[in-house]
């Protein structure tokens, strides 16, 4: 599926390369091979169970793989090579590969306990970084990007679902990652707010930040992806520009699922 | 208050003919009367005016005996060892269950099963005994040295001398609140969403910061009334080491009540009310700090007792300005 286009020499933002993941007996990713460039929109759609949410947790390692590997950035994730087979990493290199890869979840996981200006500023201060008072500067900064720099002070808990979840990709903009990956960013969210979170999306989709996003809304991918992803079973059944993936789907599931969904 | 229960009766018994919308507008709301609510608690006070006039009146109490004992120079060094070993014992057996608990979470199966081993062992042995076998330890161990496991020793203590009575005292009861603590840590650990782990790795935080900045703080909310409850018991757990020779309150009371058989009831009327002071104060503590740890929990954090009142009067007083107007 990895297509090998121009001798381009600048390593690609992500690929994944012939990923296997079981949970017990049951296959959820079933060979994957995915390359990403930098700057490039991909939207990964596919029913529910298909795999595309453990193809994102798989990404930054909070799933490892039974076979295969990624890599970001052109550097293995969770693995490094030894001879020719891989070892897994320890833990504290995980994490420091983990803060170069934003992650976006679907309930946002703010922590509550702390302010939303905490929230964000916590990150870059935890694993050095930043000083306190540049994290929290960079905090104010990017929390007025994504329209709440009035609400610094307030506790997750005191925002609606679409507020936390723009202070969660703050949060996630904060370490500064080469690339984002979002998991359903707005199917927690009520329908008025879903607007508010892609308008903040869309505005990082355009400023060139590479991103992977897992979401069910199609209009949305029409309108910002570079690449659409057709998951089905744990296998990418279909890829390509959203004029081909979703007004000319080749492939019986992908037409299918359209169907159903638009 | 002065509406016969068969008014509000009859209103809603009328016809739905004299249901009109224009006349019901007009219509204030009576409150539901609750006739028993008033008998009950009619019968309640009368039953804690009488426990209270006992009390008062009773010679049998010796009040004056008890004003005479209450701020004696011995049962105030009793209130301070009572007051050091809980303080010391509480510290450390927080600590022994933070790590307990810890043990229990691992990945590694031998940490499991020793943190299991250990709270299944001390939540099964009664604390007297507990006491009572480290009071007997140099004749278990005549003395404990630091060095390598089954090699040579670097440091000998000789136990006679370490085995002070409050030393005694103060481990046997972190050995035995660990236990508890590393139950009601967990229970608070688990309690957190897994959510926060996940947000928590997916950051990349350090996984120290993971458990002192993200995971614990929030533990805390749930660990903190279950642990009080453990520190309540804990507190009155201390009047047992009157039995390893350590004069707390209540060993201070039982030593002058067989000096001065006859005040034995005022004496033990001074103990309960210091264990009754011990356990107001902790219980002061635990709602700040409760109130604290629940920042971001709730929309609004919980009013102070004296905010209560204040809500509570104006309230009462809109009300009486109400019904007076109507």
């Amino acid at each position: 599926m990895t297509s090998t286009e121009t001798l381009d020499t600048t390593p690609a933002a992500l690929e994944v390369h012939d990923v296997h993941k079981w949970y017990g007996l049951h296959r959820v990713l079933d060979g994957v091979n995915l390359t990403v460039r930098p700057g490039e929109v991909t939207v990964v759609l596919g029913p529910s169970g298909s795999g595309k949410s453990t193809l994102l947790r798989v990404i930054n390692h909070l799933e490892k793989p039974e076979i295969g590997h990624v890599s970001v950035g052109g550097e293995l994730i969770g693995v490094k090579r030894h001879g020719d087979r891989l070892k897994e990493l320890s833990e504290r290199v995980i994490l420091t590969q983990r803060s170069r890869i934003g992650f976006v979840f679907q309930n946002f996981n703010l922590f509550p306990h702390l302010t939303v200006l905490d929230n964000v500023a916590a990150a870059p201060v935890a694993t050095g970084k930043l000083t306190r008072p540049k994290a929290q500067e960079l905090a104010r900064e990017l929390l007025g990007r994504v329209g709440l720099g009035d609400r610094t002070g307030a506790y997750p808990r005191q925002l609606s679902g679409g507020q936390q979840q723009r202070v969660a990709i703050a949060r996630a903009l904060a370490l500064r990652p080469g690339i984002i990956l979002f998991d359903e960013p707005t199917s927690a969210l009520d329908p008025e707010l879903v607007g508010e979170v892609l308008a903040v999306i869309k505005d990082l989709a355009t400023s060139g930040t590479t991103l992977v996003i897992v979401t069910h809304e199609i209009g949305f991918a029409r309108e910002v992806a570079d690449r659409v992803v057709f998951i089905d079973g744990g296998r990418i059944v279909e890829q390509g520009p959203p004029s081909e993936v979703l007004d000319r789907p080749q492939h019986e599931r992908t037409r299918d699922f359209l169907g159903k969904v638009l | 208050m002065s509406e016969p229960p068969g008014a509000a009766v009859s209103l809603a018994e009328a016809p739905p003919a004299d249901d009109s919308p224009r006349l019901l507008t007009a219509q204030r709301v009576l409150p539901l009367r609750r006739p028993g609510r008033w008998i009950v608690t009619a019968v309640v006070l009368v039953v804690v005016a009488q426990i209270i006039h006992g009390l008062a009146t009773n010679p049998f109490y010796q009040w004056d005996r008890f004003r005479y004992w209450f701020l004696r120079p011995t049962i105030l060094d009793g209130l301070v060892i009572t007051l050091e070993v809980a303080a010391l014992s509480a510290v450390l057996g927080l600590l022994g269950g933070v790590l307990l608990a810890l043990g229990r979470l691992s990945g590694s199966p031998v940490l499991r099963a020793v943190s299991w081993t250990y709270t299944w062992l001390f939540r099964s042995v009664p604390l007297i005994v507990v006491l009572i076998f480290l009071y007997n330890f140099s004749a278990l161990y005549r003395t404990l040295s630091l060095g390598v496991p089954f090699g040579p020793a670097f440091v000998t203590f000789d136990e006679s001398r370490l085995a002070t009575d409050m030393a005694v005292a103060v481990v046997g009861l972190s050995l035995n609140e660990a236990a508890y603590a590393s139950e009601v840590v967990r229970a608070g650990i688990l309690a957190v969403d897994q959510g926060q782990h996940e947000a928590a790795a997916a950051l990349g935080l350090p996984k120290g910061y993971q458990f002192r900045k993200i995971v614990f703080p929030q533990a805390l909310r749930s660990i903190t009334p279950n642990y009080v409850n453990q520190l309540i018991g804990l507190i009155k757990g201390t009047s047992l080491v009157f039995y390893v020779s350590l004069l707390d309150v209540f060993g201070s009371v039982q030593t002058m009540g067989s000096t001065y058989p006859g005040d034995i009831v005022p004496l033990l009327l001074v103990a309960t009310v210091w264990y009754l002071i011990l356990t107001s104060a902790v219980s002061v503590v635990q709602f700040h700090v409760e109130r604290y740890f629940a920042r971001g929990a709730t929309r609004t954090l919980p009013p102070t007792p004296l905010q209560k009142a204040r809500t509570g009067l104006t309230e009462l007083w809109a009300r009486l300005r109400r019904e007076a107007a109507v």
